[in-house]
């Protein structure tokens, strides 16, 4: 019932996240046909605006798209005039997400033992290694990671493809240079909330029936702590799967991150309010299925 | 672990003693202290040094040299330039630290703010104000920043006052950063805030108080906001590291500070640029990097070490 | 049951996280799978991704590459010598007063899908990148046909009174407003070519989407995935096909220098070709080597000032600024491709063309006259900004190397102050065209032989002037020139007009000329000519063995 109210009040949000986007956006100074080279002369500009309702006012054209997008149509790409935004992100999104899914499985399949570990082993060397090489992950900017791995194992080993994407082999690097900042920041929140897990007083109470400390941790504080990393999860599946930019733009890797940040560029008005409604439902959606996660997790947790 | 906590000293006090006993976060503490010593004493030491020592150094001083890798004169390399990197990457600090700070502080007072009046005013307006964070989270931020920074900016130079000023739009540009970076930062700490003020909110010290017949500001400022101070420390100094960061990644896309200013974001585009199968200028990124790396650390133990030092989980 | 309970919510709960890591797996498999089409023979970096595959509306340099190889128009150009050569045209006459340019289309030429082409489709494509309804950049080309400029405006509606007419099925009759002397050069540019009219009056604006795509041209479209790459495929039904080298050729859109070169470096690439993808650093160690070519290039890199604003309304103001550039020690210090300093607009190399020489480096006599402008030393000279645009992600950061440059050589020799000023790219084009700035950094590449491509700019009110200066005489030489059928009288007026930009008034400093640069191994690669227009049909190229 809940979440039936959710998914109803996503509509509207989406409605007034989408008048938000568009509004920004033509506050922008320039438009999406501003050249180097002026056409030879006003008329053919006017032709090019009147041909893509550009002349008319913002409220009007707001509405045009709002029809347009009644019936699925995110309207034609202003850049990329032979495609439609729909065309570009069914090419785009696929290779995004599996990136990104790649990524979050890297990320949870180093964070979580290692935000375990370091949790378990507080205060010995495996918690200072382990939350120096976390901080470490979440320190260094993704577009440093990036060619530093191309120049280790790419450029002066020979051992994995440079750039681009298409085989398994050009699967490695990339989700390694995105997930790494997750793995840390994954680690991070995991160790914190098992440290605080392990004072509770569930926890207390079962150390109290005589439980072993592994034990404990293992069955309780963990799925206790779980929580906090679900939560933390939905949005950054959201980033995740939208692409990153500078991981795709790195890699020249063929996704919709470069995108949503060259069509600010370009003043893509379409392809932006396609790609911010993409994000908006994508994190809407991944919100509500980390709410449902939470009920699983924590029977205590109730939604009324 | 820890002795239990003497009766005689306040909850401050004894919070500070956690603290110092936390090594990584009282050894972060020395590196940002050294650091902020180092920053203000090198203009310092330029100002006061022999001309050619002033020149050489000087951050924006152009020369023929090159690409010169770390040595004598130079102690960290030289740039495209010419220019001496240990310099630049001292004059950058001075940008990125206060970009965070600033951005920092105006997330911290739009975030506190927010969330406070919606935790404590409840209703109709706690949901309308929360509403409006879920909107603006689900806005992708780089879209936000890149038509701030261009829209304002734009904005901006038309005032007459800029105009007259040129000193001034100079750092106009990197006021809009902070304002930028700060806008899109302020929403989870809202959450954040309002939660605590909501479970504040029902506590009998402050229904007490209301009782007494202390009106909303007055409990506001004189007991939701100390009690939740120290969540907001930690979540300041954690956010820092990230506003740096963003505005790294701002500078990557060339939206950062202006040339021929400095800061750490610049610094590091420009030698990540550099890397290339036949030759590396390795200083370039290194030691900007390293830098930078460093003081997130600084930042992100400290943080650690403020939150354990506060907690007032028991 | 055998499962304890737990057990079986865990797996129940867990189903989720199974379902998802078999969609990635799936994926992988996918990916991995459905990319083993065959490979190219031809890899070439090409630059950004195209915008769009259409001839009528490209403008930009990677679109202009790809669709040479698509499709054609009447007229091609040499590759080597970038002049004009028979295309789908055999033949041709020009009337005495050169107002009338008949063409013979060959005989015997069909589109790829099997339909003849005739002289109808050559008039449907010229008057389609005139309608307004296509909404072309580049319409300004055919403005030299007679009412082809009020048709694009709209003042006539009925597309027979323009200048273009079928005879009959093989010829083709264009009326000139006046003798264009680089007539013949434009019908080989892009917004002239052939499109197919069947495809377009079918699928309207995405007829590119359509497969089988008809190409008039030596290649067809196999394939076309956004920021992936295109991949062109030889066309047995081209006129020419029995000179197509190759059979499959890649096109990668990747725009940063670093990660071209290094697809180049691990032979993923066969070719690199665009000049914003050389990395400048590494220029002194690229130019020793066999595979990087570098060729003098039809583009000037210039600086623009606003003579609106004051103090640059003054000329001797803009004089003394250009006397006190240092050209060498830029192209020396920052560029190092071997680009020539350029004391005027038009490049070198344009055929029956010398252009007169302009200011050079002067620093004394600069002196003189910004002290005769009323600034001596500087004193008293308000600060102003130089505006260029950022560069991101990788792409080469020269305008702003160039900026540093010249704030530092102002201030020294000038004692004047510049205030640099990066702006996102938008903003900056719309900084120029609202006239709000006070230098910009600028450049333009010829789109065909002739000077008017370059000094037709500057005119009183011509879109790409952008700085506000507008001179009566000059309109009037360039005016001149554009109507005369005698080369070397044209040649005259250019030249008399160029004077006038560069020496006199100097509203621009041309800094210096673009040089072309590609990488490929010419022992692997051949076909690859380097000309001025940096002009390379994609039919000559083909890679070979290396001789063992």
């Amino acid at each position: 019932m809940y979440f039936l109210k959710r998914l109803l009040f996503a509509v509207p949000l989406l409605v007034v996240i989408s008048a938000l986007a568009f509004a920004l956006v033509h506050l922008a100074p320039g438009g999406p046909f501003d050249r180097e080279r002026t056409p030879a002369s006003p008329e053919i500009e006017r032709n090019l605006k009147a041909k893509y309702h550009l002349d008319e006012p913002v409220w009007k054209q707001y509405f045009r798209y709002l029809g347009d997008l009644a019936h699925g149509d995110f309207g034609v790409s202003l850049k990329y005039r032979n495609h439609s935004v729909n065309d570009i992100i069914a090419q785009g999104l696929p290779v995004s997400m599996l990136l990104g899914g790649l990524a979050f499985c890297l990320a949870t399949a180093i964070g979580l033992p290692a935000g375990f570990i370091t949790a378990a082993r507080r205060g010995r060397w495996e918690d200072y290694a382990g939350s120096l090489l976390a901080l470490l992950a979440v320190c260094v900017p993704s577009f440093v990671i990036a060619p530093v791995l191309i120049l280790i194992f790419a450029i002066k080993s020979n051992l994995l493809p440079v750039a681009l994407w298409g085989s398994p082999w050009h699967m490695i690097l990339p989700p390694v240079a995105l997930g790494l900042y997750f793995a840390g920041k994954i680690s991070r929140i995991l160790r914190e909330g098992m440290l605080q897990a392990a004072q509770s007083e569930f926890v207390t109470a079962a150390r109290a029936k005589g439980l072993g400390e592994n034990a404990l941790l293992l069955r309780h504080a963990f799925r206790i702590a779980l929580l906090p990393v679900v939560s933390y999860s939905g949005p950054m599946l959201a980033d995740l799967l939208t692409g990153s930019f500078i991981v795709e733009n790195i890699f020249q890797i063929p996704g919709i991150g470069v995108f949503l940040v060259n069509s600010v560029t370009n003043r893509d008005y379409t392809m932006l309010l396609g790609l911010s409604l993409l994000y908006a439902v994508l994190l809407i959606g991944l919100n509500l299925l980390v709410d449902l996660a939470y009920t699983w997790l924590d029977p205590r947790v109730k939604y009324e | 672990m820890s002795e239990p906590a003497p009766s005689h000293l306040s909850p401050n006090q004894r919070a500070w003693r956690r603290f110092k006993q936390n090594r990584p976060a009282v050894g972060s503490a020395w590196f940002l202290i050294l650091l902020l010593l180092a920053i203000s004493a090198w203009p310092v030491a330029l100002h006061l040094s022999g001309p050619a020592f002033a020149r050489d150094h000087n951050p924006d001083q152009l020369s023929d040299a090159q690409f010169v890798p770390p040595g004598a004169q130079h102690w960290l390399g030289t740039d495209v330039h010419g220019r001496d990197l240990f310099s630049r990457i001292l004059f950058g600090a001075q940008i990125s630290l206060l970009v965070g700070v600033v951005g920092t502080v105006v997330s911290l007072v739009i975030g506190v703010l927010w969330g406070a009046v919606a935790g404590y005013v409840g209703g109709r307006t706690d949901s309308f104000l929360m509403r409006i964070v879920d909107v603006l989270y689900s806005l992708p931020s780089i879209i936000f920043v890149i038509v701030l920074l261009t829209t304002l900016g734009d904005l901006l130079k038309q005032l007459p006052l800029v105009q007259n000023s040129p000193g001034l739009a100079g750092s106009l540009r990197v006021m809009l950063l902070f304002v930028g970076l700060g806008a899109i930062s302020w929403l989870t700490m809202a959450r954040i805030v309002r939660g605590q003020v909501l479970s504040l909110r029902t506590r009998s010290f402050v229904e007490a108080s209301r009782t007494l017949g202390a009106g909303a500001p007055r409990i506001l400022f004189r007991h939701i906001i100390p009690n939740i101070f120290g969540i907001v420390i930690t979540y300041l100094a954690l956010t820092m590291p990230a506003i740096i960061l963003y505005e790294s990644f701002l500078s990557y896309l060339g939206l950062g500070v202006q040339p021929p200013m400095a800061s750490w974001g610049t610094l590091m585009a420009e030698g990540v640029s550099e890397i290339n199968p036949i030759r590396i200028y390795w200083w370039l990124i290194l030691f900007p990097g390293a830098v930078l790396v460093m003081t997130l650390l600084a930042l992100n133990f400290l943080g650690d070490g403020l939150r354990d030092a506060w907690d007032i989980k028991n | 049951m055998f499962l304890s309970k737990r057990a079986r919510q865990f797996y129940c709960r867990a189903r989720f996280l199974f379902l998802s890591c078999g969609a990635l797996l799936a994926g992988i498999v996918d990916t991995g799978c459905a990319r083993r089409e065959p490979p190219a023979n031809v890899t070439i970096i090409n630059g950004a991704e195209p915008e769009s595959l259409d001839p009528a509306i490209v403008t930009g340099q990677p679109e202009l590459r790809i669709v040479i190889g698509m499709f054609e128009g009447l007229i091609r150009l040499d590759p080597r010598t970038a002049r004009p050569v028979p295309g789908l045209a055999e033949r041709w006459e020009i009337s005495p007063d050169g107002l009338i340019y008949t063409f013979h289309l060959r005989t015997n030429l069909v589109w790829s899908t099997g339909e003849a082409i005739t002289a109808d489709d050559v008039v449907y494509s010229w008057i389609r990148a005139l309608d307004p309804a296509t909404a072309s950049d580049y319409a300004g080309q055919l403005f030299y046909l007679k009412n082809a400029e009020d048709f694009n405006a709209g003042k006539i509606k009925d597309p027979s009174l323009v200048g273009v007419r079928a005879l009959d099925p093989f010829t083709i009759r264009a009326e000139l407003n006046h003798p264009t002397a680089f007539f013949l050069d434009l019908c080989a540019f892009p917004t002239l070519y052939v499109v197919p009219r069947q495809t377009i009056e079918k699928y309207g604006d995405r007829w590119l989407m359509a497969r089988p795509l008809p190409s008039s041209g030596p290649f067809e479209l196999a394939a076309w995935r956004l920021n992936d790459k295109v991949r062109l495929k030889k066309n047995p039904r081209y006129w020419d096909a029995a000179n197509t080298q190759s059979e499959i050729i890649d096109l990668l859109p990747i725009a940063s220098p670093t990660t071209s070169l290094n697809l180049y470096q691990s032979g993923r690439a066969d070719v690199v070709w665009d000049k914003t993808l050389v990395p400048v650093e590494l220029l002194d160690v690229l130019l020793q080597r066999p595979d990087f070519h570098t060729f003098d290039m039809l583009g000037t890199y210039f600086i623009r000032l606003n003579v609106t604003h004051k103090p640059f309304d003054d000329p001797r103001v803009r004089r003394a600024l250009a006397l006190a550039v240092d050209k060498d020690r830029i192209v020396k210090k920052l560029l190092k491709a071997g680009e020539k300093t350029a004391s005027h607009l038009v490049p070198d190399g344009v055929p029956d063309y010398v252009a007169p020489a302009g200011l050079g480096f002067d620093p004394e006599q600069a002196k003189k006259l910004l002290a005769e402008a009323g600034y001596p030393g500087g004193k008293g000279f308000p600060r102003f900004d130089y505006v260029f645009d950022s560069a991101a992600g990788g792409a080469a950061a020269i305008h702003e190397n160039i900026g540093v440059e010249l704030q530092q050589m102002w201030h020294d020799t000038l004692g004047i102050d510049m205030q640099l000023r990066q702006m996102e790219w938008k903003v900056y084009l719309s900084a120029q065209n609202r006239l709000d700035y006070d230098l910009s950094r600028s450049s333009w590449i010829g789109d065909y032989n002739d000077p008017q491509t370059f000094l037709g700019m500057f005119t009183s009110d011509d879109g790409n002037n952008r700085t506000g200066w507008k001179n009566k005489s000059y309109d009037a030489l360039i005016q001149a020139a554009g109507r005369e059928p005698d080369r070397q009288k044209r040649a005259h007026y250019f030249q008399q007009a160029e004077t006038l930009l560069v020496r006199d008034e100097v509203p621009i400093i041309p800094l210096y000329f673009y040089v072309g640069v590609n990488f490929f191994d010419p022992k692997r690669i051949e076909g690859i000519d380097q000309n001025i227009l940096d002009n390379h049909p994609l039919n000559c190229i083909k890679k070979v063995q290396p001789p063992k």
